[in-house]
């Protein structure tokens, strides 16, 4: 008879290498959904023990105790206890440590244990430990908490096959009735009890390092010095920037020639027509648009996984605490505002560490101004026809430096606003806390890295497939219909629903310098920014014939002054152009007047923004 | 109750300078001005480590007003403001 599936939960406190053990048990088979109700990321994975049990894991958010004081806790809390809503109770519950570092772990362990759940102390990067001269004794450990403890390694091939026999045997005779749940919230003398009891179990159970770690003291020595650290932290940054222009340029021409290929075989195999103009010109020039920038968001994914694994964010939230403090952030901040720099929507998501109301608020507001990954397709498309690829002061590509100061004045107006904010809104309040583990250094796992890009790319690609696609069917279908009537010399897309919406919104982009193929490419961009790149290509397309379609930037360099292309860099560093991150917003705030706040402003600072750049180019002789 | 550091002065550790080594008394979070509640914050520091007989050394100042610092804790290290570290008392 099939046994039951078997669920497993991971808890453990930040930094315990909870992650790559789950990536280790569960490799690519994973489901990346959010908890009901509220938008905490909710991993689950599956694998097979070596007796044929079928496991479910859930990658439970990291914590120091059961108090619940952010959302994340709260799922943790609720999941281990069985009251989260629609979630099986786990069978087993796995508190992973780090080897090297057990004081925080063991008190989350004696706390747990009030739960009752069955329960397994991981002994994880063991190897790390043993290295450093840490001794454990297993079996001690094990006797004095009353738990099984098995070490792994997640990092390495079989470095979990002590965890997965043990889960086998532990599955064999788990009771049906478990334990009863004595849990409550302990009391701040408890909490010292338990510390104490905790430190007691370790100076029996564990001889300290003769070897400190001294690696990440001569790494400190650098990058947290307090004028050192920041210009490494600058020279990461610019790097990051540069390899996101630079690298994947050989990748994007490749991709953007498998589409013209695929595109003309469409022309050449289909007989003219609308099915033809359909393929050709809405599928694929329109997708492929937008998949030619899956190399640049892998670059980035690829940066900031890189830095996260290895232990820099939390440095970098160190140096940038009282930077930012005086716009009126908090340290940590810092961590969802880089990842606003892949995507705002994982940003505003990761604000939740965060723990006071009124400093994510404010990162929340301004996290859309972080020049995300969806605006890299337009920069790049304007910057490649407007702006020559010659090099500066001999080593510094023009354009890389374009898209660094791009980046630059996002980064400077949101913490204008930030400022602002603090100002006029949140004035009277003290400063919430800023505590903040920063962990050992820890060579970063390829596999880790891999499975966190695939999944980003996967849902890139997803996206791509569902909202792009179905933006790009509209649009082709407003830039096709109705026809031109037969025997007319204009080109067929002024006579289209497209050309009739554009030039209705043209008087109001007049003043900052948008014709009415911008206005026409700004709509569906509402939905995501990277479609105006597509709806660019559409609409030029269909109006020039297959040439355009083939190069948009050669197209736009011929039909737009360099004040229009400078008004439309202007304009996407602050529009509100992202239906998703809107509703994210709401849904992180729970309330439609701070999304429509953000809109709003952001509408109103793009305008702005674009009025000046245009006018001020056309002053200086580019319009 | 014995205390080995009897001799120096007890002081709050928001106030040591980098490079300081000493050993955690007692925690005060009631006169660390801190934004959080008095049983918060002591539950908070207490959660990373920061329990009497710790032993920390101040590690890394920021560049804005020394602040914050890099503690030492046994053998984990916690970045923490300066306003919070007035709750926990060395010597």
């Amino acid at each position: 008879m099939e046994l039951p599936l078997l669920h497993l939960a991971l808890v453990g406190t930040p930094n315990s290498g909870k992650t790559s053990l789950f990536n280790a048990l569960t490799g690519s088979r994973q489901k990346v959904a959010n908890y009901p109700g509220v938008t905490v990321e909710r991993k689950e994975g599956f694998f097979v023990t070596p007796l044929g049990r079928q496991v479910s894991v859930v990658d439970l958010p990291g914590t120091y105790s059961l108090r619940g004081r952010s959302p994340d806790e709260e799922i943790t809390r609720d999941f281990v206890l069985g009251k989260a809503s629609g979630e099986t109770v786990p069978d087993l519950v796995l508190c992973v440590a780090d080897s090297t570092n057990l004081r925080l772990t063991i008190r989350l362990l004696l706390e747990l244990k009030r739960t009752g759940r069955p329960m397994v102390l991981v002994l994880n990067m063991f190897d790390i430990a043993t290295r450093r001269g840490i001794n454990v004794d297993v079996e001690r450990l094990a006797k004095e908490l009353g738990v099984p403890v098995v070490t792994s390694i997640a990092v390495r091939k079989g470095g979990t096959a002590d965890l997965l026999t043990l889960t086998d045997e532990i599955s064999a005779r788990l009771a049906a009735e478990p334990a009863e749940n004595k849990w409550r919230a302990l009391s701040v003398s408890e909490l010292r009890a338990t510390q104490r009891e905790a430190d007691r179990i370790i100076a029996d159970c564990v001889s300290l390092p003769s070897r400190p770690d001294t690696w990440t003291a001569r790494i400190d020595r650098v990058v947290l010095h307090p004028v050192g650290g920041l210009i490494v932290l600058a020279l990461i940054l610019f790097v990051m920037f540069q390899a996101v222009f630079a690298w994947a340029q050989p990748l994007m021409e490749l991709l953007n020639s498998g589409f013209d290929a695929l595109g003309e075989f469409v022309h050449a195999t289909l007989p003219a027509g609308l099915l033809q103009s359909f393929l050709q010109n809405g599928v694929i020039s329109g997708v492929g648009s937008v998949i030619v920038f899956l190399p640049q968001i892998i670059i980035i994914f690829l940066f900031i996984l890189l830095l996260e694994d290895f232990g820099y964010m939390a440095r970098a939230a160190f140096l940038m605490d009282r930077i930012m403090g005086g716009a009126g952030l908090h340290g940590r901040a810092f961590i969802p505002l880089l990842s606003s720099f892949a995507c705002a929507i994982p940003g505003i998501m990761a604000t939740r560490v965060i723990d006071d109301k009124r400093d994510r608020l404010t990162t929340i507001l301004i996290a859309p101004l972080m020049t995300c990954s969806a605006r890299i397709p337009v920069y790049t498309l304007i910057i490649s026809a407007f702006i020559p690829a010659k090099d500066v002061w001999g080593f510094i590509n023009l354009q890389g430096l374009v898209m660094f100061g791009l980046y630059a004045a996002g980064i400077i107006s949101a913490l204008l606003v930030s400022f602002v904010i603090k100002f006029f809104m949140l004035r009277d309040y003290a400063p919430a806390p800023f505590m903040l583990e920063l962990p050992d250094y820890k060579m970063p796992r390829p596999k880790s890295i891999v499975i966190g890009i695939y999944t980003r790319a996967k849902m890139f690609l997803y996206r791509a497939g569902t909202t792009i696609f179905s933006m790009m069917v509209l649009i082709w279908f407003l830039a096709s219909f109705p026809q031109p009537p037969a025997g007319s010399t204009e080109p067929a897309i002024d006579f289209s629903l497209a050309a009739m919406i554009g030039k209705a919104l043209e008087p109001l982009l007049a003043p900052v310098g948008f014709n009415w193929q911008i206005a026409v490419a700004l709509i569906p961009g509402m939905a995501a920014r990277e479609v105006a790149v597509a709806a660019l290509g559409t609409v030029y397309a269909i109006e020039g014939g297959k040439e355009a379609a083939e190069q948009i930037g050669q197209v736009l360099a011929t039909k737009w002054s360099l004040a229009t292309a400078l008004s439309m860099l202007a304009w996407y560093i602050f529009a509100p152009q992202c239906a998703s991150t809107l509703a994210v917003i709401r849904r992180e705030t729970g309330s439609w007047g701070w999304m429509a706040a953000t809109f709003t402003y952001m509408l109103v600072l793009a305008y702005a923004a674009s009025l000046v750049t245009y006018n001020v180019a056309v002053a200086l002789g580019a319009g | 109750m014995t205390d080995t550091n009897d001799t120096r002065s007890h002081m709050p550790l928001g106030l040591a300078q980098r490079g300081y080594t000493g050993v955690i008394q007692h925690l005060s979070a009631r006169d660390a001005g801190s934004a959080l509640s008095e049983i918060e914050l002591e539950s908070r520091l207490i959660e990373l480590g920061f329990v009497e007989g710790a032993r920390v050394e101040v590690l890394h100042e920021g560049i804005v007003g020394r602040d914050p610092i890099a503690v030492r804790v046994d053998n984990i290290t916690i970045a923490v403001r300066r306003r919070e570290a007035m709750a926990i008392i060395v010597a």
